[in-house]
């Protein structure tokens, strides 16, 4: 006999694919074990407010993408007559609304929904600004480099220079003060950190707090060390971005220019919203589509048709499970799976008198066919279309009756339910009425067990999200396809032979 | 006490542990499919087998007595020839080439004013006989519908040694040849239950035979003990097998003539040519092992340790396995 090391070597290597693909679905793209999660999505409105000069308007408000911890899910604006734009420049992303003529008040809304995800890919690459010298007025400079002076001796790298400048400020309170006459602090931290050859900039965030309105942006630092930054509060002086915080801006430039307008301001409200994660996740692939090879790139019916033929593989494990182990005859091999796919449609009960409503009928016209002395084919094709009429009249009755339920019986794979009525019907003719409960209701049975278990919701859930879950599945279809012990209903049916021993 | 406690006992009751199958060495589905049919039986013998008519023409080459072939028919036009080939006056047994199972297989006893009588007792008229060609042909009874022959043959006139052993139909004897050993052997007697058929879960009764002297062991019907004929009431245990030796070779000479290492072969004994092949089987089933109260395994085992290079004749193999699978 050929070695089985392959056939081990492969079931192994199915298995540690399988896992491991599941593994990294789970935590590369944040995908839940357990269905029913609900993931959180942050809405946030930005409310542009100006005084039209009567004259032809452009506004360009920065819009933030997808950032470390949060990924952009969608967004939408409301801006009566007004022409509207995405623009995606090497400074960021940015919404521009233009009109030809409009005066007074006028309020333009963009809204954005942002999932709160800790593996956010950036759609845009942050880089570092371009360091920029700036001359300053006396006695400004000399109070400025003083600071810039007591910093630098107390630190060693961008970041820590950055501290202790934030550090000095808050210390020399008088000097901070005089300085401040001029420019706000973070402008002042950003001009003397690229004095001293770190590249910096002010960006612009937003604290998130659940049904929080007309906020405005908070005002942070970004230093830079090489590619990586790190954010600075301004005022405290404290590293890194706080969990609730959301950059607004974090290119260079304006956060809001107005053309032909003046008293400009942008405020934000926001809510939380919890949603299920599939929707979530539909949102995000629904952009980067190559980046992702995942069935959430599919149309959404495309995705709803999947869903059932993954469960496939599920039901067919069952029924090789089922007759492997158990020993359990089915008519058909896989007969069941089909019966149960038309169950998940029909629901298991409805499902049930109708299967056993249409074959029984079948059956017992079927039994009239069989005196007619017809050629096998031309027979089945006759139950075919017997079968077809009698779930047309079955329709009929239930939608009179007013079970709208009944209707769901369309839904049975009618050529099988020929097949069916036509192999029982034989086995009738053949062995008697008993065999026919044997096997069918042996099929019935896998059929049912099949159905709960493809109709689980955790199944549905894990077989639609992780992919690696069908190389698991064959695994253990092959290893099942080399068991050679006992089946369950043999150790009934050789019980005869250990008594045979002991007498 | 009631309640899963109770129900605890009955399943345990009903069921056996399988260490104690293995004990014994019985032989399960799966191990059978896997260890022996596939490795064993190469694919593309197995229509030398699944089509009757095949075996009957390798069986006619190697010299092995079958029924006498009375008439093919090919195709539903030829039906109405039928009357042609059947016999005038005597029985007659209609099969299907491909068929598996027994199924479709009409044995007509004797004719007579009434018609043609069936091995149930039933007359049917040339009509019904024609039917059963065509459904034969459409491919009723053979494996995955398709097209079929049908075979007339000879009745078969079985030994008087068996009156009152087989209600209504032909008990036929089922050698199980390993590599060219019968390593166990049944005979099958067909009783109300099973309709004159022989096949053992339509209710046959199986009776286990020595392997050294072709009596009987113990019979089962429906996988359960039986010590009498159900309908006829004989004492299955009184059963031997006449011309055993003559059986076993032509058994024997089944493995040559097919090539097949795990094989189950259908003998008939005639009473005026003896032995006869009724059939060969790819895929002989396990019941044998109920029949006989012992497992298949440690036989099979015992012929796969002779090795590959054991290079007896096929008289030397039924001796060795007289000497060695014999109870006695």
């Amino acid at each position: 006999m050929a070695s089985r090391t392959p056939f081990y070597v492969l079931v192994g290597l199915l298995f540690i694919a399988g896992i491991g693909l599941t593994l990294h679905r789970h935590m590369a793209l944040d995908i839940p074990w357990l269905p029913g999660e609900t993931r959180q999505t942050w809405s946030i409105e930005a409310k542009v407010d100006f005084e039209a000069t009567g004259e032809e308007v452009i506004a360009s408000l920065a819009i933030p993408g997808t950032q470390p911890g949060f990924t952009h899910l969608n967004q939408q604006t409301a801006s009566p007559g007004y022409g509207l734009a995405y623009e995606e420049r090497a400074n960021g992303k940015r919404v521009e609304w233009s009109i030809r003529k409009a005066s007074g008040n006028q309020s333009l809304y963009y809204k954005v929904d942002m999932l709160v995800d800790p593996y956010a890919i950036p759609s845009q690459s942050i880089s570092p600004p371009e360091i920029k010298a700036v001359l300053e007025k006396e006695p400004y400079a000399t109070a400025a480099q003083q600071l810039l002076d007591g910093a630098t001796a107390r630190s060693a790298s961008p970041y820590t220079l950055a501290r202790e400048l934030i550090v000095e400020f808050n210390n020399q309170k008088q000097t901070a003060e005089l300085l401040a006459q001029v420019k706000p602090r973070t402008a002042w931290l950003v001009q003397l950190l690229q004095q001293s050859g770190v590249p910096a900039r002010q960006v612009h965030a937003l604290e998130l707090e659940d049904g929080r309105r007309r906020q405005s942006l908070i005002d942070y630092l970004q230093v830079f060390d090489g590619e990586e930054y790190a954010l600075f509060n301004p005022m405290s002086g404290k590293q890194g971005q706080p969990e609730n915080l959301m950059l607004w801006q974090y290119h260079s430039g304006p956060v809001l220019e107005v053309i032909g307008g003046s008293n400009s301001s942008v405020t934000f409200s926001m809510i939380e919203q919890e949603q299920p994660f599939g929707v979530a996740l539909n949102q995000k692939f629904a952009d980067n589509e190559l980046l992702n090879f995942s069935l959430y790139d599919l149309p959404i019916e495309e995705q709803a048709l999947f869903k059932n033929i993954l469960l496939i593989p599920v039901g067919v494990l069952m029924v090789v499970l089922m007759r492997i182990l158990i020993g359990i005859k089915t008519s058909g091999t896989f007969m069941p799976v089909l019966i149960a796919l038309a169950f998940i449609q029909t629901s298991l009960s409805t499902g049930l008198v109708g299967f056993l409503l249409i074959v029984g009928a079948g059956l017992i016209i079927r039994s009239y066919l069989s005196h007619l002395n017809l050629l096998l084919v031309a027979r089945i094709s006759a139950v075919i279309i017997m079968v077809i009429g009698m779930i047309a009249m079955f329709s009929i009755i239930a939608y009179k009756m007013g079970l709208t339920e009944g209707m769901k019986i369309t839904f049975f794979p009618m050529i099988i339910l020929a097949w069916t009525i036509e192999r029982m019907s034989i086995l009738w003719e053949e062995e008697g009425a008993k065999q026919v409960m044997i096997q069918g209701g042996g099929s019935l049975a896998v059929a049912i067990i099949a159905y709960l278990v493809m109709n689980n919701d955790l199944v549905r859930h894990l077989t639609f999200n992780f992919l690696g879950i069908q190389l698991i599945l064959m695994a253990f279809t092959l290893m099942a396809g080399s068991y050679t012990g006992y089946r369950l209903l043999e150790l009934k049916r050789f019980k005869p032979l250990t008594e045979a021993e002991k007498s | 006490m009631t309640g899963p406690l109770t129900w605890f006992k009955e399943v345990r009751e009903k069921y056996v542990h399988p260490s104690k199958l293995k004990k014994i060495g019985v032989l399960g589905m799966n191990e059978r499919n896997i260890s022996y049919i596939s490795r064993y039986n190469p694919r593309h013998l197995y229509p030398l087998v699944d089509d009757k008519l095949k075996t009957k023409e390798i069986a006619l080459e190697a010299g092995v007595k079958v029924p006498d072939l009375l008439g093919t028919i090919n195709e539903q036009h030829s039906v109405k020839d039928l009357i042609k080939i059947l016999p005038a006056d005597t029985g007659f047994c209609i099969k299907p080439a491909n068929g598996s199972g027994g199924k479709g297989i009409l044995v007509v006893t004797r004719q007579d004013d009434n018609g043609y009588r069936k091995s149930n007792g039933q007359y049917a008229t040339i009509s019904d006989l024609e039917r059963h060609v065509s459904n034969i042909l459409a491919g009723l009874f053979s494996l995955g519908g398709k097209a079929d022959v049908a075979i007339i043959e000879d009745l078969i006139h079985f030994d008087d040694c068996f009156s009152g052993y087989s209600y209504e139909g032909v008990p036929d004897t089922r050698v199980i040849v390993f590599r060219g050993f019968p390593v166990m052997a049944m005979m099958r007697l067909s009783t109300r239950d099973s309709n004159g058929k022989a096949n053992l879960h339509q209710g046959a009764v199986g009776v286990g035979l020595d392997i050294g002297d072709g009596h009987a062991l113990r019979a089962v019907q429906f996988d359960k003990p039986v010590l009498l004929h159900p309908d006829t009431g004989v004492n299955l245990m009184s059963l031997k097998i006449p011309h055993w030796e003559e059986l076993l070779n032509l058994a024997v000479s089944c493995y040559e003539m097919s090539g097949l290492g795990y094989l189950g072969t259908d003998i008939v004994l005639d009473r005026f040519q003896g032995p006869m092949l009724l059939e060969l089987n790819a895929r002989p089933g396990l019941t044998i092992q109920i029949a006989n109260g012992r497992g298949l395994l440690p036989r099979l085992q015992h012929i796969e340790k002779l090795g590959k290079k054991q290079r007896m004749k096929p008289a030397d193999r039924v001796a060795y396995a007289i000497e060695h699978f014999s109870s006695r």
